[in-house]
């Protein structure tokens, strides 16, 4: 016997509502709780290798904006020596044609998103900014030999193995989120 | 004997004169009522906002004190602190004075719930007919307010309020006289004495009707057309910020808990309980109905206009006469020791009648598969 249109569909929708009453809730509550971002991500501050790259200028022709200053100077054996490797983040677009278009692989987009300042003197990032460090790590993007070294992107999962209760992510750890190039 | 008699009686002895010992007691039992009744509008706002989000599997306010329950204060002194903006097309009397005919019906209404067993400002003998006749008047502040706006929107909410209230009441009130009709009385204090059964098993009709209407009359969700935020901005309080829109949130979870305590008393044996103190199962039993009602907020999309019009009168209204008339045989002819008959006899009754009168409705019309 099959009740139609007797309000049944009220229980139905009630009783879906209850459901989720016991459902752990899927908020990330950021500043205390963050997820990893995509490995790939073109996040904020590219990261620059001092000892890879050449001052050819390719990333400062790529650019879009005009954005990258790169002065050099002639060095021993007539290489170039970079003084000043310097960009605004500012007026940055990260659309990562400079990292596609370094032919030494020496800059690669940031891995961070939380680039907030108070003044805009602070986005100009200059050549110690621009260093790897340990919270200005290095996206595998258009550099796949990083991919290894980071963390899973952590969506929220539904455990279904735990009742279907619990909702899970990866957690942030520094030694999870990578140490880096 | 209530327990500000028995007040009055020891200032008596005690030899006040005549003035202090009917003024003391009276101030004090309305001081009393006026911070329990902020105290739980606060707890209630708190535990709305956290209950709904977690049926939306979201986390709800957490951060002002533990869990934040201190949330509601911070949001009423945000308010409190907001600038009085008074249209200028608006009737500047009827706009100032709307909010105040809003909210004090609503703690009229607390005069006659009875919190426990002589815990009751005033026991009136029509206590019932009190609580209907007072909670009306603030459908005329709720018009005072969408007049007074000067507001094409909250004049559509003004006109909406009217024709939900009016038609609401009729199903509500004939619902309440099966009650009287069992108990033999209005008294809110007779009503609970009388249910060694809970009316709810008695009348599972008679409660749903009461339900649905005081839902209804409360202008919560699924009913709350005269707020219909995502189809007239905000109704009848669109025009109002600071002190005066305080009180219209005060009032509208005000009498959500006047309403959800009536439903207590009338329906749940009031604070009738085992084991814990009254007061105790009296606040349980009205977070129970709170709770069920914002579980319907969560769960049930507004209904149109000629839906809400349509289910008071075709059919809460026909309900509630066949349910009337049904309890007055009931009474008439069965003995008075045969009760758990007529809990039988009313719950077949009202899945008969609510599985035919599905018939009636033209959205549909129910039918079964067999």
């Amino acid at each position: 016997m099959k009740f139609e249109r007797y309000g049944t569909g009220i229980v139905k929708g009630m009783a879906l509502t209850l459901k989720h009453l016991f459902r752990a809730p899927i908020t990330v509550q950021y500043p205390d709780e963050k997820l990893n971002i995509s490995r790939r991500t073109r996040g904020n501050e590219l990261v620059w290798f001092p000892e890879k790259c050449t001052g050819c200028g390719t990333c400062t022709k790529a650019c879009l904006q005009g954005n990258i200053i790169l002065v050099t100077h002639r060095g021993e054996e007539s290489k170039f020596i970079v003084d000043k490797f310097e960009l605004d983040s500012g007026r940055c677009i990260f659309c990562g044609l400079c990292v596609e278009s370094c032919p030494y692989n020496a800059l690669a987009m940031g891995l961070s998103y939380e680039c907030a300042k108070y003044s805009r003197k602070d986005l100009v990032l200059s050549k110690e900014r621009l260093a790897v460090s340990n919270d200005h790590q290095p996206s595998a993007y258009y550099r796949p030999q990083f991919d290894d070294q980071l963390p899973d992107q952590s969506l929220l999962l539904y455990d279904r193995d735990k009742g279907g209760q619990k909702l899970k992510f990866l957690p942030l750890s520094k030694r999870k989120r990578g140490s880096g190039a | 004997m209530t327990l500000l008699d028995q007040f009055q009686l020891i200032l008596k002895t005690a030899g006040w004169p005549e003035w202090a010992v009917y003024l003391t007691p009276a101030i004090v039992g309305i001081l009393i009522i006026i911070i329990f009744v902020l105290t739980v509008v606060i707890v209630f706002i708190w535990w709305e906002r956290r209950l709904i989000s977690r049926f939306q599997i979201r986390l709800g306010p957490n951060r002002c004190g533990p869990e934040g329950i201190l949330q509601p204060i911070a949001t009423a002194v945000k308010i409190l602190l907001k600038e009085d903006i008074v249209p200028e097309k608006a009737d500047k009397l009827i706009h100032f004075i709307a909010p105040i005919i809003v909210f004090v019906p609503i703690l009229l209404i607390f005069a006659v719930v009875p919190f426990g067993e002589g815990a009751i400002l005033v026991d009136l003998n029509v206590g019932i007919i009190y609580v209907i006749a007072i909670s009306s008047i603030s459908v005329i502040g709720i018009f005072m307010a969408a007049w007074g706006s000067g507001n094409k929107y909250s004049y559509i909410s003004g006109m909406r309020s009217i024709a939900q209230m009016v038609s609401y009441e009729i199903p509500v009130v004939l619902s309440i006289v099966g009650i009287a009709l069992v108990t033999g009385s209005f008294s809110m204090i007779k009503i609970v004495e009388a249910q060694s059964i809970p009316f709810i098993l008695l009348q599972p009709l008679g409660f749903l009707i009461f339900f649905l209407g005081s839902l209804a009359e409360m202008n919560r969700s699924p009913f709350d057309l005269l707020e219909a935020d995502s189809e007239i901005v905000a109704g009848y309080h669109i025009e109002y910020s600071g002190m005066k829109f305080a009180m219209f949130y005060l009032g509208e979870y005000g009498v959500a808990l006047a309403y959800s305590g009536i439903i207590t008393t009338l329906f749940l044996s009031g604070w009738q309980g085992p084991l814990l103190p009254p007061i105790l199962w009296f606040i349980i039993k009205v977070m129970l109905v709170f709770s069920l009602i914002i579980w319907m907020r969560a769960t049930l999309p507004r209904l149109r206009v000629d839906q809400l019009m349509s289910f008071a009168w075709k059919f809460l209204l026909p309900m509630a006469v066949i349910n009337l008339v049904v309890v007055a045989v009931e009474v008439l002819v069965l003995p008075a020791g045969l009760q758990w008959v007529m809990v039988i006899l009313n719950f077949g009754l009202a899945a008969v009648l609510i599985l035919l009168w599905s018939k009636l409705f033209t959205l549909g019309g129910g039918r079964v598969e067999v």
